[in-house]
């Protein structure tokens, strides 16, 4: 609208209406407490004040919105899983995502790319084959293709990868999409401000108060707030609060880095991910190239990035698009990812009465922003478990009976 | 390039090394819950690890305290610290 540009510019924008309201006290209690203000935890409050009309619920985030994985990541949407159980949960998410926009009113830069998985064996093949079955199997737009398919669609890329490993095939996902990270932890937190929920920033939660196994309420920088009913949603510091609550579960913090290059003109309109390259890659809509891998090697709490990652991305990614050679990158950052054995998610109700956890989100989080909102605003309402969440409940690692989401979820994310 | 301090090799590449993961002892006798617990629960929270390290051009496999908010490596601990005799009476496993 270029009217109201010309009025920013002739007036400045001090007049609008501010996007979130100043800081506010603390109440001393709420119906609902959601630690963390990520894209999950405004989604799950802008869901818990929207469906369920939940009066008094307050979002606590240590630092700023959206600065935690949610703001880091690549924004990759997809749902062609392996399982049946995540290809369903990450269907319903999609859906979700493409009507968006006019449901917060804010233009979140959804856009539909595509996305190959490419295959570089024949081992490769075969699971690719059995994910498209899966998807095939539950209405996802999903499908083997050859190399031909592949040249066609992606003509700038080497498909014999230097000579070294030669791509054979490749799964594609026409649905595969990216969106504006921000504008999504945006756009939920100001649809639930709008709707009554209260967002801190710049308020940590130090301690959780737990009487009987109930949760009676948190510690936070600002002081105590009484509360029967408490979300964690917190992704890389989940580890933290389930100590403040003496539970034992298999999250591991692995860091997970990301680069992007400088922008050039858009050659690369499609997703690509390579497993057996280590390597992903995407042209942001202002011409950037958005990259990365898989995760760190070990064990580490540290948003720190490190050459050497970016040494190893550019190595391979030269292989897949020599073209690419004379690029600059230009930024580098790094997540702490909430890695799980069986690289699902852990979320829905836990052994202590009203202490709810959204976690495991590893690597794979972003895309599912808007369903596990959803989800967890219905589980904590009616204190159960809802029906597309049960198969990611925490107690499958006591049953062992487990969501094996390894093979389509550990380089593409 | 971040190096590991081998204890009778001294400073190595990281690059040279396998991440073993959390070294825990399991339950030699144990119900189902607790052999779960073993198998899939972890020290999540920052602090100090015991973890092995697998060097792979000599084939040894290393273990190391390691602070993981700072990614810094403290000692390593003798491998034989850690042994534990296997029961000999099988018939209680
Ligand atoms: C580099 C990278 C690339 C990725 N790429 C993709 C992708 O392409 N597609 C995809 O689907 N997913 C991707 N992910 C995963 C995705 O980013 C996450 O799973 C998702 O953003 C998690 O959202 P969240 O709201 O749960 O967590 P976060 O956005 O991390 O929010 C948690 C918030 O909790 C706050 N918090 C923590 N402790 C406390 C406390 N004690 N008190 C108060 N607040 C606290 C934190 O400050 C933080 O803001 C990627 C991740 C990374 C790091």
């Amino acid at each position: 609208m270029p009217l109201r540009l010309l009025k920013f510019a002739l007036r400045g924008t001090d007049a609008e209406p501010r996007f979130f309201p100043p800081e506010q006290p603390l109440a001393d209690q709420y119906d609902i407490v959601i630690i963390g203000g990520g894209g999950h935890g405004l989604a799950c409050a802008y869901y818990l004040a929207r469906e369920h009309g939940v009066k008094r619920v307050a979002v606590l985030e240590q630092g700023y919105l959206g600065g935690g994985n949610t703001g880091r990541n690549t924004t990759i949407v997809r749902s062609n899983y392996l399982t049946p159980e995540g290809v369903q949960f990450y269907d319903q998410s999609l859906k979700l995502f493409q009507d968006l926009s006019e449901d917060l009113d804010l233009n979140l830069f959804y856009s539909t790319r595509g996305h190959f998985t490419l295959a570089h064996s024949d081992s490769a093949l075969r699971t690719m084959r059995w994910r498209a079955e899966v998807n095939k199997h539950f209405g996802i737009d999903s499908e083997l293709v050859d190399r031909q398919r592949i040249a066609k669609a992606v003509p700038e890329m080497d498909l014999d990868c230097g000579g070294d490993q030669p791509v054979l095939g490749a799964l594609w996902h026409a649905p595969g999409a990216v969106a504006r990270h921000d504008a999504v932890a945006w756009g939920y937190g100001r649809g639930a401000w709008q709707r009554g929920v209260e967002i801190h920033q710049k308020t940590r939660v130090t301690g959780i108060r737990v009487e009987g196994e109930r949760v009676r309420g948190v510690q936070t920088n600002r002081g105590e707030i009484a509360c029967d009913k408490l979300i964690s949603m917190v992704a890389g510091f989940t580890p933290r609060i389930t100590e403040m609550v003496g539970l034992q579960t298999p999250i591991e913090i692995f860091p997970l880095q990301a680069c992007v290059t400088e922008p050039v003109k858009p050659f690369l309109n499609s997703i690509i991910v390579s497993g057996s390259l280590h390597v992903y890659v995407s042209q942001s809509s202002r011409g950037e190239l958005v990259m990365g891998a898989s995760v760190d090697p070990s064990v580490l709490h540290s948003t720190r990035s490190s050459f050497g990652f970016v040494e190893e991305l550019a190595d391979k990614l030269l292989d897949l698009f020599p073209l690419t050679g004379r690029l600059r990158v230009m930024r580098q950052w790094a997540g702490m990812s909430d890695m799980t054995p069986d690289f699902a998610p852990i979320m829905g109700t836990t052994p202590i009465t009203g202490f709810y956890l959204d976690a495991g989100w590893g690597t794979w989080g972003f895309k599912a922003t808007p369903i596990s909102g959803k989800t967890m605003a219905w589980t904590a309402v009616n204190d159960q478990n809802h029906e597309l969440i049960k198969p990611f409940r925490l107690s499958r690692f006591t049953d062992f009976d487990l969501v094996g989401e390894r093979g389509a979820a550990s380089v593409g994310h | 390039m971040k190096l590991i301090p081998l204890p009778d090799l001294g400073p190595h590449p990281v690059t040279e090394f396998d991440y073993g993961g959390e070294q825990s002892r399991p339950p030699l006798v144990a119900d189902d819950a607790t052999w779960a617990a073993h198998v899939f629960n972890r020290t999540g929270a920052p602090g100090v690890l015991r973890e092995w390290w697998y060097h792979r051009p000599t084939g040894g496999w290393y273990l190391f305290e390691r602070d993981t908010a700072q990614d810094r490596f403290l000692r390593s601990i003798p491998v034989q610290d850690i042994c534990y005799e296997l029961p000999t009476d099988t018939s209680a496993v």
